[in-house]
């Protein structure tokens, strides 16, 4: 009988902490099935955030280090001046990386920092119980936003994708989406090339991948999927914002 | 005296609002009272639990190692409380969802089998109030009466046509003591 | 008033603060305090306030120093980790004399830890985890009653010293619900802030909120002035609990959540024939100093319980002064110390 389905070599065989029908899932394997294909596991150092996916190090079999909320990107220049051979990457949710990390995020990128980011937008907080994220929708209740995000005394969802793409230092920076499988595959095409760029020296690399939070919501798994598509995308359009020359 | 009790389940079987509502009837009936859930990620899946101490003295710790009472709702707050019942105590199980045996003889165990009988009453939520209705006639560390009326000062106004639903669940599990 | 209610302690937090007056609240959510920006998202703006969630600790402390130094009576609130960031702005904040308060439901530590409560960041509180020579007042209530009391004094004491005032409690006093009474506070008599950065309209003399001083005379100068206001706060602010103290053999020394769980292991103990008291320090800073030292001319020892691995026992042990010994018991990280093994403690020094 043909396998159709194999763990990743690049994920460990602890299960998943996620709730079910969260993406996050399916965002690990995806980077897993990448680091597997590009041949790069030995050599590839992981940085894990603060939030749901606070735990990846347990998940994605190789080096790891754990970073304070928001930091990872300047964990990442740390281990990436280090170790300038190893392929380096961060793996952050939208409070990590929008919220409190932005001024890392937004330096790393500036710099043409050599490492690739794997940006989890759930519009939402997670791990700390569903309050409002800088992602957050106009109008979306959050348990920080009880009678709706207003965007008068809390300003506009920030699209971070197109916002680094203003920088000079990015190499490639792509938005796709996890809620069916055609998006699922555009994805994992997006990671794949942020890694090859990585791999190839080219600078910072980016994929933000929207995601759901069936949890925080308050949303079957099913209509999440739904939402995503109906809401997110058009606040976040899909697709590459930043593709410099040598970008494969 | 002091009554310490555990109600230990899945997340979503309403276990966190029995408590409450236990707490809350304790504290009308003129006694001190505390609650403590568990809190964090760890709620996700595995189980919910929620401590509530009901005495006549100033409560100390509002942690309790070995429960005069534990009400469990699943199997595995079976396996986790069902040993730290205090010598004497209650272990009330929701036989409907719990199929492990306790194999203790030095503790009082009383076998509801709640979900049944909350959905023979036509709504599975009010599973909680069945086990209440058993935990009140065998402890009567509260009253019938008191835990009604904390109901009323607790529902919002449109769900106060509840409160005979409510009634009946307390009173069906309090006769199957 | 008077009526009692069931409440978290997070949530009596914040309506303790409504009630003070607080109208300003900047914060960043973390596990085990979020119950206090939900609750203040929900509250403020029926009550005309704001509820701002900053981008991160730093900024809402920052938010903070802007508030206080236009007047406002405002709070943060975070646990560990966001109290570590504050710091920077908590030096800020005491050095430009700036009243607010913040309250750390303190979680294990260090780095990330974990969740559950701990008494870790006594140093950290009451040592100064900021840079410079400053003190922040200390309130480590015990209680969901006295988490709602202490609220309205840190208010009060804030302004009245213009210092940063800390409610330091831990993730069971967050997470846990007891009944509360809401009682009316006596106003007292506090300055006025014409210090504040209101705008001149009129006043003439411009306002400057700031924490420079080049001229190392005037920076020491700076600092004397605090020193001195430090000193009264010393004389006039000391709070503490004195229970079964009057002919115990051990003075147990145990401060918020710990100090409750002693007062179950007290009643234990006595039932075996041990005679235990508890000095419990409501102000963490200052410190309760006299009291310890004076029970340390009638107690055979001193038994400190903290959940860290031993923060406060060394100002117990500068207050006894070498008079009596002074034994240590700790759980750490989260885990919290049970009656049986604090009598196990006091078994082993009564011998
Ligand atoms: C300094 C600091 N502040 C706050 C927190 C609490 N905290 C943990 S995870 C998190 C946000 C998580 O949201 P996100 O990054 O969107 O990831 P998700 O959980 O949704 O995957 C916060 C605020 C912390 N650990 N450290
Ligand atoms: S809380 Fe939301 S983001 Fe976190 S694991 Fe659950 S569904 Fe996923």
């Amino acid at each position: 009988m043909k396998k159709v389905f194999e763990r990743p070599k690049s994920l460990t065989d602890v299960p998943f902490s996620y709730c079910p029908g969260c993406t996050h899932g399916i965002a690990h394997r995806l980077v897993a099935e990448v680091i597997d294909e590009l041949g790069i596991q030995e050599r590839t150092i992981g940085i894990a955030p603060v939030g749901c996916s606070v735990l990846c190090y347990d998940f994605f079999d190789v080096d790891m280090q754990e970073a304070a909320h928001g930091r990872a990107p300047a964990v990442a220049t740390g281990i990436k001046r280090v170790h300038p051979d190893s392929i380096v990457f961060s793996y952050q949710g939208d409070g990590d990386l929008a919220s409190i990390g932005t001024a890392e995020i937004v330096h790393a990128a500036n710099r043409g920092e050599k490492i690739t980011v794997i940006f989890i937008n759930n519009a939402i907080y997670g791990m700390t119980g569903g309050q409002m994220a800088p992602t957050t929708l106009p109008g979306q209740k959050t348990t920080t936003s009880p009678y709706g995000r207003d965007t008068e005394a809390c300003g506009y969802p920030i699209r971070i994708s197109e916002m680094l793409s203003t920088l000079d230092g990015p190499a490639y920076i792509a938005r796709a989406s996890l809620h069916d499988p055609q998006n699922i595959v555009k994805a994992k095409s997006a990671i794949r090339k942020a890694f090859q760029a990585q791999v190839d020296g080219l600078g910072f690399s980016l994929v933000e991948l929207l995601s759901t939070c069936p949890t925080n919501w308050g949303m079957t798994p099913v209509e999440s999927l739904k939402w995503l598509e109906d809401n997110m995308i058009p606040r976040y359009p899909l697709g590459e914002y930043k593709v410099i020359e040598g970008v494969k | 005296m002091a009554q310490e009790i555990i109600l230990a389940g899945f997340g979503g079987q309403g276990i966190m609002l029995a408590g409450k509502l236990l707490t809350y009837t304790g504290m009308l009936e003129g006694k001190n009272v505390t609650w403590l859930p568990s809190y964090g990620p760890e709620m996700r899946g595995g189980t919910a639990n929620c401590t509530v101490i009901i005495s006549d003295e100033e409560i100390g710790s509002p942690i309790v190692t070995n429960p005069s009472v534990a009400l469990v709702f699943n199997n595995p707050s079976l396996e986790k409380f069902e040993p730290l019942v205090k010598t004497g105590g209650t272990l009330i199980v929701n036989t409907s969802l719990v199929t492990i045996k306790s194999k203790r003889t030095d503790i009082n165990i009383i076998n509801i089998p709640a979900n049944d009988i909350a959905i023979e009453l036509g709504e599975v939520k009010i599973t909680n109030m069945v086990m209440m209705g058993a935990f009140v006639a065998a402890t009567k560390a509260v009253s019938f009466e008191g835990v009604m009326d904390a109901l009323k000062k607790t529902l919002p106004a449109h769900r106060q046509n509840l409160l005979p639903l409510n009634e009946k669940a307390l009173k069906k599990g309090s006769e199957l003591v | 008033m008077g009526e009692k209610i069931l409440m978290k302690g997070a949530e009596a937090l914040g309506e303790a603060a409504i009630k003070a007056g607080c109208r300003f609240f900047f914060g960043y959510p973390i596990t085990p305090q979020n119950e206090v920006p939900e609750y203040m998202s929900k509250r403020l703006p029926k009550e005309g306030g704001v509820f701002l969630q900053a981008e991160s600790e730093v900024a809402a402390i920052n938010m903070v120093y802007g508030a206080a130094g236009a007047g406002a009576r405002v709070m943060t609130s975070s646990s560990s980790p966001g109290i570590s960031l504050k710091m920077e702005g908590i030096s800020y904040i005491a050095g430009a004399k700036l009243p607010c308060v913040i309250v750390n439901i303190v979680r294990g530590g260090p780095g990330l830890g974990g969740i559950q409560p701990a008494q870790s960041d006594y140093f950290q509180a009451t040592k100064g985890g900021g840079h410079g020579d400053y003190r922040m007042i200390v309130l480590a209530p015990s209680s969901v009653q006295e988490m709602v009391d202490l609220m309205g004094d840190a208010f009060d004491l804030a302004d009245l010293y213009r210092m940063p005032t800390m409610i330091l409690g831990d993730g069971m006093l967050g997470q846990m619900m007891e009944p509360v009474e809401f009682k009316e506070r006596k106003p007292i008599a506090l300055p006025p802030k014409d210090w504040a950065t209101t705008g001149k309209k009129g006043r003439g003399k411009q306002n400057i909120i700031n924490s420079l001083f080049l001229i190392a005379e005037e920076c020491e100068e700076h600092n004397f002035e605090l020193k001195k206001r430090y000193n009264e706060i010393e004389k006039n602010e000391v709070k503490f609990e004195s229970y079964n103290m009057e002919d115990a053999d051990v003075a147990i020394i145990a401060y918020g959540t710990t100090a409750r769980i002693v007062k179950t292991a007290i009643k234990r103990a006595e039932s075996k024939g041990m005679k235990v008291g508890l000095i419990r320090p409501i102000t963490l800073w200052p410190f309760p100093e006299k009291v310890i030292a004076a029970a340390a001319e009638k107690v055979k020892a001193f038994l400190t319980v903290e959940m860290s691995t031993g923060q406060m026992v060394e100002d117990v042990r500068l207050a006894v002064n070498g008079q009596k010994p002074v034994y240590f018991y700790g759980r750490t990280g989260g885990m919290v110390p049970s009656p049986e093994e604090m009598v196990a403690e006091v078994e082993k020094i009564l011998g």
